[in-house]
């Protein structure tokens, strides 16, 4: 599993700051630099712009608090499961101690654990909603963001709600050895279950979204979308590059190559995700419980 | 016969040699011989006894790799009679690293799951070393179909290094083959029993590997990472392999300890590779005692167990 791929993918793809500091807290009225057109932005017009390049159309990567600003009817979001988080079950230290990475992992994001989980609801429609954040050890899935995605699986059941999880993950969290990779098991069955009870499940692919997240709940959605540009496959291009020693063509596994091979359903810019959301969740709602228009 | 070395085995195949060459001396010209052909005989003994006591989880991975280790073919020839070979996936065409097949084990029928790996280079190729594409997974998939359709266990065999890194296996959607195949074994109405018999490689054994029974012999390994590219990724040197393998909870020990299989099927010293027999033997009668508790209760219970002790699985923290 390349993690290490995406956080060099990362490394390069980092805001450009004519100031110090670090991506988590920009004051207001800092420049960034957008990695695809190199244009320099002010971070005000990237605010009210969804975080997308308004020259190229660049998606910046973001957290998990602002996708749900940018996705939910405003005031809906409440969150779930705040307290779940992970443990370091193996004692796992290799070059430095697992629960040392969590704590760095916490103080940057903020956050938890790499998912933040909750009810909300979209155009209307109540949803559980799960958003993986990044930043949070590549968002890699180990016994807490498994469990988290099951409890969101059952919750919806449970209140016979929607399924809308949005990922990026750099796969399997390696530090909880095979526990990491029997969450893909666990995840898949649970939204196997959710499928059972006729419930919709619609995944959001953003960048980057690889390995075993990507080989497990992510895919198994009713209708999956996907971002401009979102980086998403199995195998990391380094560790493809190494297998086959090639370079893999350009555009390989963008969100753009995955709607031509038949992968996603859309490609969809962010600022029409909520609409695109809502609209799919009225053709599939017909099992939820009442919300959205009544047509 | 030349047997292939495992580098932890250098020290005690070198004397092992030089054994063997001693003993083709004749004794009678050289008497003082007896003394140290015996004295060696001894040392060899120990050596062999303390070498595979307590191997290290670098070394069971190489036990594992092992090229003369008994392979799913080896097995289902030797388990199962009456074997129909299943091909293709009604999509794109059949994968041989992946094998599907009826068989009757004793007198139960089953549909039968593996990794293929080959016996020889030629072998290999054609079986791309046991690491299947997409449509591999997707043969796997619609054989699940039908064991679920008309209720035939399943009896699946793991020996991969993982699935195939390919551009064609990403662009024919391997995580997408993979994900459908979870999706399938964690609610498909027939008894599940898994037997690691080799390598368990990510996602592309889990695809076939998890259902009402884990058993995995004692040098099978079972991990969410190569050792090789954790220690690629963490150290940035893939030759620190034997420390990342001690990380990352992957032997059939692990394991039970972590409640994730049920039986541990022990292997003779050095390992499967030297009597394969007895260890095929071995893991045919655990998976037939494993068939007879399932098959006698309620497929539903069976499923629903299924599905708990999978929802089950994981170590995190609650809050205070």
């Amino acid at each position: 599993m390349p993690i290490h791929d995406w956080f060099k993918a990362r490394e390069a793809r980092k805001y450009t700051l004519s100031s110090g500091g670090s991506i988590g807290d920009l004051p207001d009225g800092v420049w960034v630099k957008c990695p695809a057109c190199k244009r320099t932005l002010y971070q005000g017009d990237l605010d009210s712009s969804n975080h997308v390049c308004p020259h190229c159309a660049h998606h910046f990567d973001i957290g998990a608090s602002i996708r749900i600003q940018l996705l939910v009817d405003s005031g809906s979001f409440e969150e779930t499961e705040q307290v779940l988080a992970s443990a370091d079950p193996l004692k796992f230290s290799a070059v430095k101690p697992y629960t040392e990475s969590l704590e760095r992992a916490r103080a940057r994001s903020g956050l938890a654990e790499a998912v933040v989980t909750g009810r909300a609801t979209i155009g209307g429609y109540p949803v559980v909603l799960g958003v993986m954040d990044f930043r949070f050890i590549g968002a890699s899935m180990g016994s807490a963001v498994g469990e988290k995605i099951a409890r969101a699986f059952r919750l919806a059941a449970q209140e016979r709600r929607a399924v809308v999880l949005v990922v990026a993950s750099g796969g399997a969290r390696m530090q909880e050895g095979v526990l990491s990779l029997m969450q893909m098991a666990k995840t898949s069955a649970e939204a196997q279950r959710l499928a059972i009870a006729g419930l919709p499940y619609v995944s959001v692919l953003t960048n980057p979204t690889m390995g075993g997240v990507t080989a497990s709940f992510a895919v198994l959605a009713d209708v999956i979308l996907a971002e401009p540009e979102a980086l998403v496959g199995f195998a990391g291009p380094r560790v493809i590059e190494q297998t086959i020693r090639q370079s893999p063509p350009k555009g390989f596994q963008t969100a753009e190559s995955l709607l031509e091979h038949g992968m996603v359903d859309a490609v969809v810019a962010r600022a029409e995700l909520p609409a695109t959301i809502a609209s799919v969740l009225g053709y599939l709602g017909a099992r939820c419980a009442k919300g959205g228009d009544d047509r | 016969m030349t047997r292939f070395v495992m580098p932890f085995e250098r020290p005690l195949a070198d004397l092992e040699s030089k054994l063997a060459e001693l003993k083709l001396l004749d004794v009678h010209d050289y008497p003082e011989l007896i003394d140290e052909i015996a004295s060696l005989e001894i040392e060899v003994d120990k050596l062999r006894a303390t070498l595979y006591a307590a191997l290290s989880p670098w070394e069971r991975v190489q036990v594992a790799r092992h090229p003369d280790r008994p392979k799913t073919q080896e097995y289902v020839s030797t388990l199962f009679t009456d074997v129909v070979e299943l091909h293709g996936d009604r999509l794109y065409g059949d994968d041989e690293a992946m094998l599907t097949a009826f068989g009757t084990l004793g007198s139960r029928r089953c549909l039968v799951l593996g990794h293929r790996k080959g016996t020889n280079t030629k072998e290999n190729i054609r079986r791309n070393f046991g690491s299947p594409h997409p449509e591999g997974f997707r043969k796997a998939h619609r054989a699940l179909a039908l064991a679920d359709k008309f209720g035939l266990p399943v009896v699946s065999l793991l020996d991969t290094a993982g699935a195939y890194p390919g551009i064609e296996a990403e662009e024919r959607g391997q995580a997408w083959a993979i994900a459908a195949n979870l999706a399938a074994l964690s609610t498909v109405r027939a008894p599940v029993v898994v037997v690691g018999i080799g390598e368990g490689g990510s996602g592309g054994a889990l695809a076939i590997g998890f259902g009402d029974r884990l058993i995995m012999l004692e040098n099978a390994y079972y991990s969410v990472i190569s050792p090789e590219a954790c220690a690629s990724i963490l150290f940035k040197d893939s030759s620190r392999a034997p420390e990342t393998a001690s990380c990352l909870a992957m032997t059939a020990a692990d394991l039970m300890r972590l409640g994730i299989a049920d039986q541990i099927i022990p292997e003779p010293t050095g390992g499967a590779h030297r009597d394969p027999a007895s260890v095929m033997a071995a893991v045919g009668e655990a998976v037939g005692t494993a068939l007879d508790e399932l098959c006698v209760r309620d497929i539903d219970d069976v499923v629903q167990a299924r599905y708990e002790r999978l929802a089950a699985i994981g170590v995190y923290a609650e809050g205070e």
